[in-house]
């Protein structure tokens, strides 16, 4: 599904990414684990195109197709879907004309018919009660004084929604109490098929005991270091990061 | 409430307690304005050709301008032609700056009854003085030990003679004198000010200060500073005024100039506490003044803080012109004023270079008949991309009959600029001066404090020893402790 | 005499008898001292402060044949054609006006009729009353426009005066509106202008609140050439409320200046104004708001706000909130911003796969939003909704759906 090759980046011309390697197949969820500033949220950002990082090297390509050649919301029709780590207020813009935008733009990418109006809040009340979300908060404006833990429940209504085959959770769990980490991660799983994937970044084994990972990552200084299943998840809950930076000679 | 009131009766009683005058043998020449008195002054000050050949242009172009009016200011009728243009008050001896021995001692006296000690060993810790009484630079102190820096501060005149070439190039630069009709005037018949320059790389190791008196009778300050702050230099300058207590208006219309280069920084600072004139509204003087920097190199710094209280009329906007790539800018001030005061002042803020921001933070206080009125402009030219501006403009009002004003003007043409500007207007909340008293504190302590709060965010920017000096000059201004 | 007036009182001279006979007496009354006024203080210029960002002789010189036409006043309940008020129109006519300007004093000498909105006391006007004026004709062509509106005491009225120009030619409107709001009168007043490019649009709004009034007046334009609105209320009775709000949606070479003033003269009083703007390619706004609160009006509360967007490098916009105050106890603010779309919302809304031009689209409608959403009216609200969505789509250059034009 998707396929990233050497890949590099930087930001205000520093480089953050040097090197990214990642393959991810049809049905698997990776998770990327690191210390802070390590790139992981970098790496989230590259894939689904910020404007803000530079490409310097390397390739993505998902499903075939060149990713890096294609606009944020292209790749968005093509099936990527990002859960930001603090989704941004949209005062004015209501949740149920954003969606529908959005919805409809995909379709027309797809060559479908947009969405009747009626079909379309039906799609909505169905969707949300994947994450239980109040019809309170479809009826505001994007995120707009909604709690932190309504906006993550948000990130994954839409992407109920828009029916993404491959979603970034970029730390969805910060800032999560239990009950909405549990809420927020059921519905996850609730959309996957095997045919979706998905690349979770966490700091922590909380989210992973509910998402169950098939590969871990560690991400260290811009290079995916140590690669391997569940268990590294546990391991580094338990014993931190520093002995994969001995390990690797960091 | 009566404790309020009575309150502000105290505050618009209250004393300014600079009025005193100074008694000594002050040479002033004839009053009125001619080319034949430019030339005059500049032959006393001993002047090369292209400075009176500068006075002489400023002249003439200011005898083609007429009077500003004023938008907001009740302005008396000025009589060019009744103010001393000169007066020096050293004049009795040696006329010599250099030496404290030659200085009356009745100079020492004034400086030091204001708490400007003109001796080195009084000075405050890090601080080298520069005072200006009436026209003429009365002393410098510290120069030697700037000297080694290669840290030049000095009267101008003197600057003038020793340094004429850094003078020449920088004289006029930032305003110049056709900029507006005080500017001008100011340039035709300067008569002393302070100099500064810091070389490359040097961080000027102590506080450079100016104490601007005026002092003799029928005479018109215009004073002129110039600080010029090379590459990667450092210097923070600060400037105090009083004046004594006369029934006639005394005019000061001053121009400062500043300069700042690649990576350097320079830190403004003035409390002006020149006298405002009676609790009738007679006398004071007349404040009409044009600061201006220049941010030239890249990521260039400038900061003015202004502790505004005195002055009859208080016109100035100490303004930045931001050409350099990634500028910064700052403008803190505080303006209080009592009785029949008025000021009108502000900034404005020039966005030229690309990146450059500002800040603009205007704390008004009224009280008595006066009117206090904030006038700024931020302008963001085509060029100046991802320019970014802050402005908050807040107004307290103490008593009824004063008013408070906010005219701030923003020209945006970039479409990468970010621009803001807040105002508020209020009185102290009657549930502050509640809760104040309720805890034992006293309706007049209580406004103290509120005002001091205030302030506070401005009055932190000033140096320490000119931070203490502003909180008293607010305790005097708004206790109403008559003394 | 100013050249550029000259053309103006050389018309008056030829056609003033012409306009006095097809007009009346009380519209008569006081031609003489505005063609005094108008000749003697000429077009204000740049350096007059409220017209500092309007080129006004620019926007008068063009040679503009000027309609002298009467009104067409037929069957709309509570409107008059001035000569058939049911009441003496005489304490109102022009006596709000500011005497010291020209371009005021110019529709005083000009206009051969004025429409009177009278609603008499304690009566409801059940449905909106819908003014509209439409600019026709193959010749270029100044009007101007004459509007008294009376509420008497407990009176209340929603009014809707739109603008639209339904031919290519060049129109010059210049308008003068009269409002007295009674003791405890409700005003709702909205003014749309559509317009195109070749029409320039001069607006004079005078309004006095009676005790206890309640005036809100909502301004939007949606398409235009060169616009310059004023607008001066004066609060003189206690307890009276006002709301200004506006928004400006411009392009090209558009040119949009509005300039308020609200006079607080006595206490308890409150007023709001939100005034919103989105400027595209060349683009020109300016706002000028003055709050004054004169001595004694205490327990004042005043909130301006003006926001704006500036979309292209050579858009410009010009903003001045004022708060002029005299008296201590009292709560007002002033906010003032200009800046852009916000680039984290443009990006979130991408990732959704929403395409970039649809997305600046939904933000600038979104900034919009919140000028329409105040206006209590719904059927104006949805249709303003609809007109400004087509503006920003680019589809709205002429105007729309008035069965006028069809």
């Amino acid at each position: 599904m998707l396929q990233i090759n050497n890949l590099h980046a930087r930001i205000n011309g520093k480089e953050i990414l040097k090197g990214i390697n990642l393959t991810v197949r049809d049905g698997e969820v990776h998770a990327i684990m690191g210390l802070n500033g390590a790139g992981k949220s970098t790496l989230s950002n590259v894939i689904v195109g910020h404007p803000a990082y530079e490409v310097t090297e390397g390739e993505i390509i998902f499903n075939g197709k060149d990713l890096l050649k294609m606009s944020p919301e292209e790749r968005a029709h093509e099936g990527i879907f990002l859960s930001f780590q603090q989704p941004v207020e949209i005062p004015g813009v209501s949740m149920v004309n954003f969606m529908r935008a959005a919805l409809n733009a995909k379709r027309q990418y797809k060559g479908e018919e947009p969405l009747s109006a009626g079909d379309f809040l039906k799609l909505m009340r169905e969707k949300r009660q994947i994450v239980e979300l109040d019809s309170r908060l479809t009826s505001r404006s994007v995120n707009e004084g909604f709690s932190g833990g309504e906006k993550k429940r948000n990130e994954i209504f839409q992407m109920a929604m828009l029916e993404p085959t491959f979603s970034i959770l970029d730390e969805t769990d910060s800032g999560l109490d239990v009950d909405a980490l549990r809420i927020v991660a059921e519905g996850f799983n609730k959309l996957r098929t095997p045919q979706t994937s998905a690349l979770v970044i966490t700091h922590y084994q909380r989210l992973l005991d509910y998402l169950k990972p098939d590969i871990i990552h560690v991400l260290i200084g811009g290079m995916i270091v140590k690669t391997a299943g569940p268990e590294l998840a546990l391991e580094i809950e338990n014993r931190g990061f520093d002995w994969i930076k001995e390990e690797v000679g960091l | 409430m009566d404790n309020k009131n009575k309150f502000v009766r105290e505050v618009a009683e209250k004393k300014y307690e600079y009025g005193f005058t100074t008694d000594v043998q002050t040479e002033v020449i004839d009053k009125g304005l001619s080319e034949d008195v430019v030339r005059l002054i500049s032959e006393k000050k001993g002047e090369p050709d292209w400075l009176l050949e500068f006075r002489l242009n400023a002249f003439r172009y200011w005898q083609t301008l007429e009077a500003p009016t004023w938008g907001h200011l009740k302005m008396p009728e000025i009589d060019y032609q009744d103010i001393s243009y000169y007066a020096n008050p050293t004049a009795g001896k040696s006329g010599n700056s250099g030496n404290t021995k030659e200085i009356d001692p009745e100079l020492m006296k004034t400086f030091d009854k204001l708490g400007i000690p003109l001796e080195e060993r009084l000075a405050l810790s890090g601080t080298a003085v520069d005072a200006v009484m009436d026209s003429v630079s009365v002393k410098t102190t510290f120069r030697e030990k700037l000297k080694e820096k290669g840290i030049i501060f000095c009267s101008i005149s003197e600057a003038v003679k020793e340094h004429p070439e850094l003078v020449r190039e920088y004289l006029g630069s930032v305003v110049p004198y056709k900029d507006n009709f005080f500017a001008a005037l100011n340039s035709a018949v300067f008569s002393d000010g302070s100099f500064v320059y810091i070389p490359t790389g040097v961080r000027c190791p102590m506080e450079l200060s100016t104490y601007f008196r005026i002092n003799a009778r029928g005479t018109g300050q215009f004073e002129r500073t110039l600080i010029v702050c090379d590459d990667d230099a450092y210097v923070s300058y600060l400037e105090g005024c009083t004046a004594p207590m006369r029934d006639e208006n005394q005019l000061h219309a001053a121009i400062v100039e500043i300069v700042v280069k690649e990576n350097a920084e320079v830190k403004y600072s003035t409390v002006q506490n020149w006298y405002p004139g009676d609790a009738e509204g007679k006398g004071g003087v007349l404040n009409l003044v044009t600061k201006r920097g220049h941010l030239r190199g890249r990521n260039s710094r400038l900061s003015w803080t202004q502790v505004e209280t005195g002055s009859a009329i208080t016109w100035k906007y100490p303004s930045c012109v931001l050409s350099g790539e990634g500028a910064q800018a700052e403008f803190y001030s505080v303006a209080v004023t009592n009785n029949y005061q008025q000021a009108d002042t502000g900034t404005k803020m020039i966005h030229i270079g690309k990146n450059t921001k500002s800040t603009i933070i205007s704390k008004g206080i009224s009280a008595g008949k006066s009117q206090n009125a904030y006038r700024g402009l931020v302008k963001v030219a085509k060029t100046a991309d991802n320019a970014r501006n802050y402005s908050s403009c807040d107004s307290l009002l103490l008593g009824s009959k004063c008013g408070a004003h906010t005219f701030p003007y923003m020209d945006v043409h970039n479409d990468t600029a970010v621009v803001e500007h807040e105002a508020t207007t209020s009185k102290i909340s009657e549930d502050q001066l509640f809760y104040c008293n309720q805890r034992g504190i006293n309706t007049e302590e209580a406004v103290s404090l509120i005002v001091n709060g205030y302030a506070k965010e401005v009055i932190n920017k000033l140096p320490m020893e000119f931070a203490v000096e502003a909180q008293k000059l607010l305790g005097v201004s708004l206790e109403g402790s008559v003394g | 005499m100013a050249e550029d007036t000259r053309q103006y009182t050389d018309f008056y001279a030829q056609a003033g008898k012409l306009i006095c006979e097809r007009s009346c007496e009380v519209m008569n009354a006081p031609r003489a001292e505005a063609l005094q006024t108008f000749s003697t203080l000429g077009f204000p210029t740049k350096k007059v402060e409220r017209y500092k960002y309007t080129d006004v002789a620019e926007d008068f010189a063009p040679n503009y044949g000027i309609a002298l036409m009467p009104l067409l006043v037929t069957g709309l309940p509570y409107c008059h054609r001035i000569s058939e008020a049911p009441i003496d129109v005489t304490p109102y006519y022009n006596r709000l006006t500011d005497r010291q300007d020209a371009v005021v004093a110019l529709n005083t000498m000009l206009s051969v009729d004025a429409l009177v909105i009278y609603v008499p006391r304690n009566t409801k006007v059940e449905h909106p009353i819908q003014i509209s004026n439409v600019l026709k004709g193959e010749q270029d062509t100044m009007v101007n426009r004459r509007i008294l509106i009376i509420l008497e005491q407990c009176a209340e009225a929603d009014i809707v005066i739109t603008d639209k120009a339904v031919d290519h030619s060049h129109f010059l409107t210049n308008q003068v509106i009269e409002v007295f709001a009674g003791d405890g009168s409700h005003l709702n007043l909205y003014e749309v202008e559509e317009t195109h490019l070749l029409c320039t649009r001069y607006s004079s709004v005078f309004v006095q609140q009676g005790r206890d009034s309640h005036v809100r007046h909502t301004s939007f334009t949606l398409f235009n050439g060169h616009t310059r609105n004023r607008l001066d209320v004066s609060l003189q009775g206690e307890g009276s409320e006002v709301i200004l709000n506006g928004c400006v949606i411009a392009d090209k070479t558009q040119h949009v200046d509005n300039n308020t003033l609200i006079d607080h003269q006595v206490s308890n009083c409150q007023s709001n104004e939100l005034y919103k703007y989105v400027l595209d390619d060349s683009a020109v706004g300016a706002f000028a708001g003055r709050i004054l609160v004169r001595e004694g009006a205490q327990k004042t509360v005043s909130n301006e706000t003006n926001a704006n967007l500036c979309a292209t490098p050579s858009a410009r916009m010009y903003t001045q909130p004022m708060l002029e105050i005299y008296a201590d106890d009292v709560k007002c603010s002033h906010g003032s911003t200009v800046g852009q779309i916000s680039d984290a919302a443009l990006f979130y809304m991408r990732q959704r796969g929403i395409p970039e031009k649809e997305a600046r689209l939904l933000l600038k409608s979104a900034f919009i939003t919140e000028v329409i959403e105040t206006i209590p009216f719904e059927a104006l609200r949805d249709r303003l909704h609809y007109l400004v969505d087509k503006r920003l789509r680019g589809e709205l250059s002429k105007c729309e759906g008035c069965k006028l034009c069809k």
